[in-house]
């Protein structure tokens, strides 16, 4: 579709012949890239994710493992912004408890009369900020009084935890699990792909074959099998770490197949063949020569990677198989979602679904500008 | 041809041997066999039982020989048809399993057809009407499709039924027909059950196939055959429908073999949201309870289907492929 003419046009917009000519294929992806509106967006939101997986602790209120039976399925609290006086004063109004006479289920409701005041840089609980030093300090908290008392943002689940600051850490988990997944997913992707477009013959069909074998078969039964074979007693980093290893083993697969594509049609380019007279040695034509020019597709083909990898984890989690509490990941805290009935009491346990489907759009169509973009020229 | 269709033959049996090995192996993981789980379910409820009694149950099971004895012993018995015992529910497998299987396939097999039937009209639509309002909606919903797990989907889906409705939507049968023999009335109860399980497993399918759909035929219609097609005359329908749908349907075509595992995978995550009474539920049941031969069943069943699935997928790509028939490799 976007032949030669697009090409041209690049040159134009890029300012200037020479520039292009000596641009790096990643210059060049990015030049092209930029002008995407949509995918350029999503790469915003995508690093803003990234930003409050790392800031998790800070953006979180309240201890997410802190539990607290008289305060089970507080529902979200409206935040009000102004005071009576027409100030800005942002505020909560307090929680007062009602137990319902006739089915004595405990009944959460705002009392006009009591303003908890929200402040920025609050002291809360302790925690140690990106592992540098230890700090008391939340990005929201409440005018004298205990935020895990009177601050629900996103309301309580059955064990009084805050589904915000819960939220905050299942944000980390679940981005962080992508990035492994896909991190070791690229490192056998690369080398079996690159082993198979390098050498072809046998080694390329039985790569080949290997991965015919691996996308026929249904993953979700076979994910389900290994990972029920994990130990209950195993801690639980392990189970994050074996998770990772169990959906990486299977998505591999498809960056394979675009880094062998790529080798395939590389190994017959001009400027390989003169690399080869020149005497280069085979690793130095691949890492000097072929990578380079091939590294966009990867970049590509990592960020359409990356959300089929966190539905792989919130999925798992979601049926009890994946990570089990008290990790918390989004599948996790979905999993609290999962019977109808404690939908029906507390909706907004559903919350959490939000951000997934937000952090899976916003990859794919970055995923999609990029590797719209990773053949500038055509 | 032939070479073709004895190549496919081939590798479908190669990939149900290696699904066979690694479903063995799979349920071989956990430490400790189903006489381990079965002793502490024993202890649990107050019963004891002896070293003695353990062996003679290991001797019986024959998990007391090496693993790949028992796991020859198990698929020379499953090429019989005979798939063991389910030791959790003492019941031979096949008996366990009763209707699950073949409602997975049904439920697999409609959304499959609705996958189809909904994503070559409207990738046909989106691609001949480029960037119409209809395409940018089509597109919209397409992503959606994508980025929405399906259990989420099914959750949704299943909470404004209950908020709206008061209904509860999950399920395959109404009550009354659950534990009833076959009948007129019970396949009309099914039928009246499966619409929202078979479109919500269609639906990420669908979202895919429609984005494949317009970019192969986008691709087509910029060709010189279809500015020379409607040159001399030919009605629009038969212009876009005759040339270009059909070289558009080849990768189409093949993508249906990685739609069926996907569709498979699917059915058993919405049926364990939904409660429907297929497989799904079954196998994480004996995973956890470590009911080997039964989950291996399953995971085989499941694995063997999804070939021939795969398989079939192939032939139909052989008919609409002269390229194929003619015993080219595209």
């Amino acid at each position: 579709m976007s032949g030669p003419p697009l090409a041209a046009a690049e040159v134009a917009a890029s300012g200037g012949e020479e520039r292009v000519a000596v641009a790096s294929q990643l210059q060049l992806t990015w030049w092209r890239f930029k002008k995407h509106r949509v995918a350029l967006a999503s790469g915003i939101v995508v690093i803003f994710f990234y930003l409050v997986a790392i800031l998790a602790d800070f953006l979180a209120v309240t201890d997410p493992h802190a539990t607290d039976a008289r305060r089970s399925y507080v529902p979200p609290q409206a935040i009000h912004w102004f005071d009576e006086d027409g100030s800005f004063r942002p505020h909560v109004y307090a929680l007062k408890g009602k137990r319902d006479p006739r089915t004595f289920r405990l009944a959460y409701a705002p009392d006009p009369s009591e303003k908890r005041y929200l402040v920025l840089f609050a002291r809360g609980y302790s925690y140690s900020f990106l592992g540098l030093f230890g700090t008391d300090r939340h990005l929201l908290g409440v005018h004298d009084g205990r935020p895990e008392e009177s601050l629900f943002l996103l309301g309580t689940d059955q064990l009084g935890r805050d589904v915000w600051s819960r939220l905050m850490w299942g944000t980390r988990t679940s981005l962080f699990i992508g990035l492994v997944g896909v991190g070791l997913s690229l490192f056998l992707g690369v080398l079996l792909g690159g082993l198979s477009g390098l050498y072809g013959g046998v080694v390329d069909t039985l790569i080949q074959r290997l991965i015919e074998i691996l996308r026929s078969v249904p993953t979700i039964p076979l994910w389900m099998g290994l990972a029920a074979a994990l130990p209950a007693s195993w801690s639980v980093t392990r189970v994050y770490f074996a998770i990772t290893v169990i959906i990486s083993l299977i998505g591999w697969t498809e960056l394979a197949r675009v880094v062998r594509g790529r080798f395939l049609s590389l190994r017959e380019e001009d400027f390989v063949i003169a690399a080869e007279l020149a005497g280069a040695s085979r690793m130095r034509i691949i890492f000097r020569h072929m990578v380079p020019s091939f590294l966009s597709h990867i970049i590509a083909a990592i960020s359409l990677a990356l959300p089929a990898m966190i539905i792989s984890e919130t999925t798992l989690s979601f049926l009890g198989l994946g990570l089990r509490p008290p990790a918390i990941s989004w599948g996790v805290l979905l999993q609290d979602a999962q019977n109808i009935q404690s939908l029906g009491i507390a909706p907004w346990l559903l919350l959490p679904a939000i951000p997934v489907i937000g952090v899976i759009l916003a990859f794919n169509f970055l995923g999609d500008g990029l590797r719209d973009a990773a053949d500038p020229y055509g | 041809m032939a070479a073709y269709l004895a190549r496919r033959l081939l590798l479908a049996l190669v990939t149900i041997w290696a699904i066979s090995v690694v479903t063995f192996v799979i349920i071989q993981l956990p430490p400790g066999d189903f006489v381990d789980a079965y002793i502490a379910n024993l202890s649990a409820s107050g019963s004891m039982v002896s070293a003695q009694e353990a062996e003679a149950l290991r001797v019986l099971y024959g998990l007391d020989q090496p693993i790949w004895v028992q796991y020859l012993k198990w698929a020379a018995r499953v090429v019989r048809g005979d798939f063991g015992m389910s030791m959790e529910w003492g019941r031979p497998v096949t008996e366990v399993l009763g209707d699950r299987l073949w409602l997975t396939v049904l439920v697999s097999l409609l959304a499959i057809l609705v996958t189809w039937g909904l994503a070559l009209p409207i990738g046909i639509y989106s691609a001949v009407r480029q960037y119409s309002l209809a395409d940018y909606v089509f597109t919209f919903v397409g992503f959606v499709g994508i980025a929405v797990p399906s259990f989420l989907v099914a959750l949704v889906v299943m909470y404004f039924g209950f908020t709206l409705f008061g209904a509860n939507i999950g399920g395959l049968f109404s009550k009354e027909f659950e534990l009833a023999p076959w009948s007129w009335a019970k396949v009309r109860d099914l039928l009246g059950h499966l619409p929202i399980p078979v479109l919500i497993l269609a639906l990420a399918g669908t979202a895919q196939l429609i984005r494949v759909m317009r970019a192969n035929l986008l691709d087509e219609l910029g060709k010189p055959y279809v500015v020379t097609a409607r040159a001399r005359g030919l009605p629009e329908h038969r212009v876009i429908l005759k040339y270009p749908v059909r070289a558009a349907l080849n990768p189409f075509a093949s993508t249906i073999g990685y739609l069926f595992p996907f569709v498979v995978s699917g059915s058993i995550v919405i049926s364990l949201v939904m409660s429907l009474p297929t497989v799904g539920p079954l196998l994480l049941r004996a995973l956890v309870a470590q009911d080997m031969f039964l989950a291996g069943t399953i995971i085989l069943l499941l694995g063997v289907l999804t070939v021939l699935g795969t398989l079939i997928s192939d032939l139909v790509l052989m008919w609409i492929d002269p390229r194929v028939r003619a015993g080219i490799q595209g």
